[in-house]
């Protein structure tokens, strides 16, 4: 059976089933009990499962995560949500130099089974400071799990399964998708595993990667290269730690030709890691140099028109394909 | 029980005078054996210290952070912990490992380096063991104060009896970390004791240079919950308020922080001078508190103790650490493919390519 849910009521799904299926399972953060959530993420959560496993928290981010590493250590699987991408920098500490760190440090005695939810609003007109994509940073710490989901369907399947792994996720949702559309959503129970890719169009030209706002950017950018002949692959990362560059590469080997299309300022982003793999694993395979379409090395504007501009979207990418096959 | 609490009565609370005598009034319930038990902990801690240090000296032993003159605030708290309760320490915390009741071969196996290393020679932190609940301390200063407070709301949630206790200086209340743990456990009553053993310094910087409070134990007001001001080098007291607030965090009435007055006699670690920064008389006036010192002189005023029983004392741990050095030292070292080990629950494929190409080189 399938019905249509959004991106926040799939993962609202995901996270009522989990805590059904496994009372270790509890959740905090800011406003994420009796309002549900400021994005209505963890909606009706509180009624079904109570004060004790739903628990609004102060302002305190780095309590926040702090707290679920010692909530993971006990046992527990703790979900804790930090409102917007740009305050987790403020409990980056506890995630990158304590939860990532610990099954290492401790010779493989203690676990930290926790998962990090954020979101970043970048295309919602929040201005500099609530908008910012920086998954990027997070790959250089060994130990996390990065997550980002494209679509309803995934940021259900995807989320289940972090809160079910043995080692920290930080799952990053864009704000922008929440009630943007919805799509059919299994309701038998399904997983779908982390550091999987996951070919969302096959085609023959070009092979585009994006990653989560700008999957369905690609996907539109593919339909309309498809009337005019140009045959586009689109590869949705889905997991940025650890990234399954196998998918990608063997994509490469048959289109010959790389977009990486994401939301991270260009340098140092998302996209120079996913390049640098593929031209150390399959350089010989392309015909032509990888272009990668990022934010700008600038802060996001508040302006909803210069903010539209600023970010990578279905015409940018359909300028950059055609002229890769010119 | 007449506690330092803030707002009642300033003055660290004190049970063992400098003399040795005692407030009889406040004297905790402790068998005559549990408080020799304490007492050689505390020799213990003090000799193992010794040797680490002229280990570290002599390019044995890579880094050493001494406990020395703090063994009374670290002995006398961790004795009243059972063995459901965790302990997430900083990283001087030694005397706590010992009376806790890990062996000091795991200690000397963790400083080796050697194949029997607990923590399979990745970090720095002195210690960790799940078996002993003993959270590895983290090196950025104040960090496992909120994840106690994680873990005691857990425990709560559980309803299990296990309380957190965590080990902190005074240089970790200037902390974000600090602040937003304490606040965060006095809204959410997490059954967690929050242990600052103020000795002072801050590497170089002064108590002074902290905060412009007397005492930290009067900060616990604005978070809503108690704070005791205990002297530190009195093991005794420090075991008595810890005691207390262990009690009252299990029987689900929240936290308590408890500031320990006392002072370190030694460097930072084995990597700082501290006559660059404080006077050779000011450590000499703190050497007459010593806190060994003093609980000696109060086990022997009540024929507990004797100075050949003492001697005897010294002498076995002395022969017990010199055997345990040379056991650890002979151990092979760790392989070098434990570099890769212990990161994700299950290794990634990159990681396995990343294995097999440093393998080629080692």
């Amino acid at each position: 059976m399938e019905r249509e849910l959004s991106f926040a009521e799939a993962l609202n799904e995901a996270l009522r089933e989990e805590m059904r299926r496994d009372e270790r399972v509890i959740i905090f953060g800011e406003d994420v009990a009796v309002a549900g959530g400021v994005y209505k993420v963890t909606k009706g959560l509180l009624e079904e499962f109570g004060p004790n496993r739903v628990i609004d928290t102060p302002i305190s981010e780095a309590a926040i995560v702090g707290a679920a590493v010692g909530a993971a250590l006990m046992g527990l699987r703790p979900v804790a949500e930090i409102m917007y991408m740009d305050f987790l920098t403020i409990a980056t500490d506890q995630l990158v130099t304590h939860a990532a760190k610990l099954r290492f440090m401790s010779g493989g005695q203690l676990k930290v089974p926790l998962v990090v939810r954020t979101q970043y609003s970048l295309g919602r007109v929040h201005g500099s400071q609530h908008s910012q994509f920086y998954p990027a940073w997070f790959l250089q710490s060994p130990g996390l799990k990065v997550v980002l989901p494209a679509t309803p369907r995934d940021a259900k399947g995807l989320l289940k399964s972090a809160i079910r792994d043995d080692d920290p996720v930080l799952f990053v949702e864009c704000g922008l998708l929440y009630h943007r559309y919805k799509e059919n959503v299994p309701e038998e129970e399904y997983l779908i595993p982390l550091g999987k890719a996951d070919v969302k169009r096959r085609g023959n030209d070009v092979t585009v990667v994006a990653v989560s706002r700008v999957v369905r950017e690609a996907l539109e950018a593919a339909q309309r290269l498809d009337e005019r002949g140009i045959s586009v692959e689109v590869i949705d990362l889905m997991t940025a730690q650890p990234m399954d560059s196998e998918t990608i590469i063997n994509s490469v080997k048959k289109t010959n030709r790389l977009v990486i299309a994401e939301d991270s300022v260009k340098t140092g982003g998302l996209s120079a890691e996913i390049a640098a793999r593929v031209a150390e694993e399959a350089l010989e395979y392309l015909d032509s140099p990888i272009v990668r379409l990022n934010s700008p090395d600038m802060p996001v504007p508040f302006s909803a028109k210069l903010e539209q501009e600023y970010m990578v979207n279905a015409d940018k990418i359909v300028d950059a394909v055609s002229k890769l096959v010119g | 029980m007449q506690m330092s609490i803030v707002g009642c009565v300033m003055g660290a609370f004190q049970i063992i005078s400098l003399d040795g005598s005692a407030d009889e009034e406040h004297l905790p319930e402790l068998s005559t054996s549990q408080m020799l038990k304490m007492y050689r902990d505390m020799v213990l801690a003090r000799r193992l210290d010794s040797w680490l240090m002229r280990l570290q000296r002599m390019g044995r032993v890579a880094i050493h952070a001494p406990s020395e003159g703090q063994e009374a605030a670290m002995v006398g708290s961790a004795h009243t912990l059972e063995s459901e309760d965790w302990v997430f320490p900083s990283y001087r915390e030694i005397p706590v490992y010992i009376a806790r009741g890990v062996p000091i071969s795991e200690i000397l196996n963790r400083q080796f380096c050697n194949e029997e290393d607990p923590l399979h020679g990745h970090d720095m932190a002195v210690y960790g063991s799940r078996r002993h609940k003993i959270v590895p301390a983290p090196v950025p200063v104040g960090m496992q104060i909120p994840t106690a407070v994680g873990f005691a709301m857990a425990a709560k949630y559980r309803g299990e009896k296990a309380v957190a206790i965590t080990y902190f200086g005074d240089g970790a209340t200037s902390k974000g970390d600090f602040h937003e743990a304490l606040n965060f456990a006095g809204v959410f009553k997490a059954p967690v004791v929050f242990f600052c053993q103020n000795n002072q310094y801050a590497i170089s910087c002064p108590f002074s240079r902290q905060t412009a409070t007397k005492t930290i134990a009067e900060k616990a007001v604005a978070y809503g919950f108690e704070g005791v001001w205990v002297d530190g080098n009195d093991v005794l007291a420090c075991y008595s308020a810890t005691k207390r607030a262990i009690e009252k965090a299990r029987r689900g009435e929240g936290p308590t922080l408890i500031e320990a007055f006392t002072y370190r006699l030694g460097p930072h670690t084995t990597a700082d001078d501290p006559s660059r920064y404080r006077e050779h008389a000011e450590v000499e006036k703190w050497r007459e508190r010593d806190p060994i010192a003093r609980f000696k002189r109060f086990l022997i005023r009540r024929g507990l103790w004797s100075e050949e029983d003492d001697a005897k004392l010294h002498e076995e741990i002395e022969e017990d650490i010199k055997l345990e050095i040379e056991k650890a030292e002979r151990k092979r070292p760790l392989k070098p493919d434990v570099i890769f080990a212990d990161v994700y629950e299950s290794e990634p494929w990159h990681l396995a390519e990343e294995r097999d190409e440093f393998s080629r080189f080692i």
